[in-house]
């Protein structure tokens, strides 16, 4: 036991030299060390790479063009099979309702996700996109890997020839879902029809390589080993050192609500915990991001203590985490005084991580 | 940890809690506004390892509200009511009867009962109360009416608090419950409570039951209109009466909830604030054994994270527990034993069970 804290120590000493840590350093901590030092090393560097003590969180919204998959991941409560009574595809018009609704709310952008459809082509996104774009100007953060990786293979194009003709179409940004436990054995068994793990970087590689900027996420807290999380941010921090095209990192614990997959939720302590790991791990990711939308009010705050230096999105709609029967509510205002409570200075920001125009700070 | 509570400028406050200094209320004020959580935390997790190691306790109780008539009607309550309001109740010693009756086929070891103070119920309903729950239950133990409903009841039987806590433990009391301290600051209790019993008395009332060998809680209610000073305050005179006695056994931060209150303007507590809350009495209660992390007031979730800021205790499974939702509490009304036991192994701490005086079952 003593060697194992003496191992503890050794690597807290390193990662305050700012040296960066091994897969069985961060396989060591998550398996020995205290939330406190976790805690107090995330925090650390949170306030290196942001020493001016903002966190941020932008405006917008969650649409789900279509709620219809033929992926059937044994975690989702959110798809519907193809055929199903209560399968939808929004029309402009309720694309049009939605994007206003955000505009109206002072929103910035909309992230854009949906089932992989069967039958609707690539001309069908397209066509979606260029109308968003036409009509309301606003940002694009679209479609998750998973879905990019579908459109090829229903367009036979190359990811490279798809993600260029969204590009074009007005595709700004990408999300970084379906990323869930970037290991092709969790993957085979909670996700077998998606996209592998190399097929989800390889998205992301050539998006990056096309000035495309991106998110990365986890969901953790189901069947995956502590291997198997540290691999999952492996294999995004080696990317990260190719490309540099991450903005952030949004690790979030499975909720097992409606779904395939019989177990309890992470604790919070179990979050905060790969918080700060990721904090920790991920040296070359500008942002980590807090989950308010499964860790609730308190937490969240807290988790500005566990390396999170923002505060996700106001989420004027959110339906996926929704349909596995957790719905915390959060207001812009509620956010900004939960953000100044803790001590730090409430910004709105932009899916790049630029602040939005200087607005009234009191809360 | 040491440069982190270098960084934290709290290097000297680490260096009273490992020498076993107490601290001053200015390092009180100073922890309180510390912008280093996690080295709080550090602090705070010393003291509770030392004091508890790595135990973390619940208890399988049944809670009690007999009656949510009151003449006090504070500010920050949403649970007391007039005698005439709709949706006052109180309960017939029979109905108490049921209630143990129902549960009795579960291994409940502490019954808690606490109510409002009560206009006209005479001394006998509380001792009938008592005497019937022994008759049913005789092994339980009843932890049974604050220091402002012993105040009360003295009143109301002619009597000393001393001659009514010993009739009281007669009729079967086996310990008192810590509420009704909420801030002792007179500033506080004149805008808020001013018809409630004084914070000095209530502090006679919890020294007197120990002096008669009678075992209490201490609480604090936090997060409304008080000072971190008037915190600080409250926690020195806390330690100073268990200088004297050493009868309390266990102290709880209880997190305000303004929905249905005289504050409803005040902003629910964060996460943050309960975690500093628990630290900072647990660094400035050197004398008490145990800080308890209630988590129907303050969630599972943070009552988990509590478990590494000085508390050592998720109180009880808890059914029927009605004055924290009656705020707007969200948590469940209670929790099953295996779901409190995930909890606190899930935190990498060892669940224990105890009775209400700490004692392991």
């Amino acid at each position: 036991m003593m060697g194992h804290q003496k191992l503890v120590s050794d690597i807290a000493a390193r990662i305050r030299q700012q040296k960066r840590i091994s897969k069985e350093e961060a396989l060591e901590l998550h398996r020995r060390a205290d939330i406190n030092l976790l805690g107090a090393l995330a925090h650390e560097i949170r306030l290196k790479k942001h020493p001016d003590r903002f966190v941020t969180y932008v405006i917008d919204r969650n649409i789900n063009y279509t709620n219809v998959c033929i992926s059937g991941c044994k975690f989702c409560a959110f798809f519907k099979a193809p055929g199903h009574s209560q399968g939808y595809v929004l029309s402009k018009e309720e694309l049009a309702k939605k994007i206003l609704e955000t505009k109206k709310l002072g929103g910035t952008q909309i992230l854009l996700q949906g089932g992989l459809h069967p039958d609707l082509s690539l001309e069908f996104y397209e066509d979606m996109l260029s109308f968003i774009k036409k009509e309301f100007g606003i940002h694009c953060h679209a479609f998750s890997p998973p879905e990019i990786v579908h459109f090829a293979k229903i367009s036979s194009n190359s990811i490279k020839e798809v993600l260029q003709r969204l590009k074009l179409a007005g595709l700004d940004s990408i999300p970084g879902g379906g990323a869930e436990i970037l290991v092709d054995r969790v993957r085979r068994q909670t996700s077998p029809n998606k996209a592998t793990s190399d097929e989800w970087l390889d998205v992301m590689s050539t998006a990056h390589g096309l000035g495309i900027k991106t998110t990365a996420t986890m969901m953790f807290g189901h069947i995956e080993t502590d291997e198997e999380r540290i691999e999952h941010l492996d294999k995004l921090r080696s990317l990260q050192d190719a490309t540099n095209g991450f903005t952030a990192f949004i690790p979030w614990p499975f909720q097992p609500g409606n779904t395939e997959i019989k177990c309890k939720p992470a604790t919070s302590h179990e979050y905060l915990k790969v918080l700060a790991i990721s904090r920790i791990y991920l040296d070359n990711f500008p942002n980590i991001q807090a989950s308010w939308v499964t860790q609730g009010p308190k937490i969240a705050q807290i988790s500005l203590f566990y390396g999170a230096n923002d505060f996700g999105s106001t989420m004027i709609e959110e339906n996926v985490v929704a349909a596995a029967g957790v719905s915390h509510r959060l207001s812009e205002n509620k956010i900004r005084q939960l953000i100044t409570q803790a001590g730090f200075v409430p910004k709105q920001r932009l899916m790049d991580y630029t602040l939005a125009d200087e607005r009234d700070q009191s809360v | 940890m040491t440069d982190s509570l270098e960084q934290a400028g709290l290097l000297d406050i680490y260096h009273k809690v490992t020498n076993g200094e107490r601290l001053s209320p200015e390092d009180g004020v100073r922890l309180y506004n510390t912008a280093h959580l996690p080295a709080l935390g550090y602090l705070a997790n010393l003291v509770r390892e030392q004091k508890n190691g790595n135990k973390a306790y619940y208890i399988y109780n049944q809670h009690i509200n007999y009656s949510n008539v009151c003449s006090n009607l504070c500010k920050f309550c949403a649970f007391g009511k007039e005698k005439q309001a709709p949706g006052s109740y109180e309960m017939s010693i029979e109905e108490i009867e049921n209630k143990i009756k129902e549960r009795l086929k579960e291994p409940i070891s502490e019954v808690h009962i606490v109510g409002g103070i009560h206009p006209d119920l005479p001394y006998s309903y509380y001792t009938n109360m008592l005497q019937a729950i022994k008759r049913i239950r005789p092994q339980i133990h009843i932890q049974a009416f604050t220091c402002v409903e012993i105040a009360h009841l003295a009143k109301l039987a002619g009597m000393s608090v001393e001659d009514t806590l010993k009739d009281l433990v007669r009729a079967g009391l086996g310990s008192i419950p810590g509420g009704g301290a909420e801030v002792f600051s007179t500033r506080i209790r004149e805008k808020l409570c001013p018809e409630k019993l004084p914070g000095k008395e209530w502090l006679e009332v919890a020294k007197t039951a120990h002096k008669l060998g009678i075992k209490s809680n201490a609480t604090m209610l936090y997060g409304h209109i008080e000072t971190v000073e008037e915190r600080i305050e409250h926690l020195v005179a806390l330690r100073k009466a268990q200088d004297e006695t050493g009868g309390f056994m266990c102290f709880i931060p209880l997190a305000f909830h303004p929905k249905n209150t005289g504050l409803e303007e005040v902003a629910p507590t964060g996460g943050i604030d309960d975690l500093k809350n628990i630290a900072v009495s647990r660094l400035m209660l050197d004398n008490f054994p145990h800080i308890k992390a209630y988590w129907v007031m303050l969630g599972p979730k943070v009552a988990q994270i509590a478990l590494w800021y000085g508390a050592d205790d998720l109180d009880g499974t808890v059914l029927e527990e009605k004055i924290t939702h009656m705020a707007g509490g969200e948590t469940a009304q209670a929790m099953t034993r295996s779901e409190i036991e995930r909890l606190i192994r899930a935190a990498g701490r060892e669940p224990v069970e105890r009775d209400t005086l700490y004692n392991r079952i």
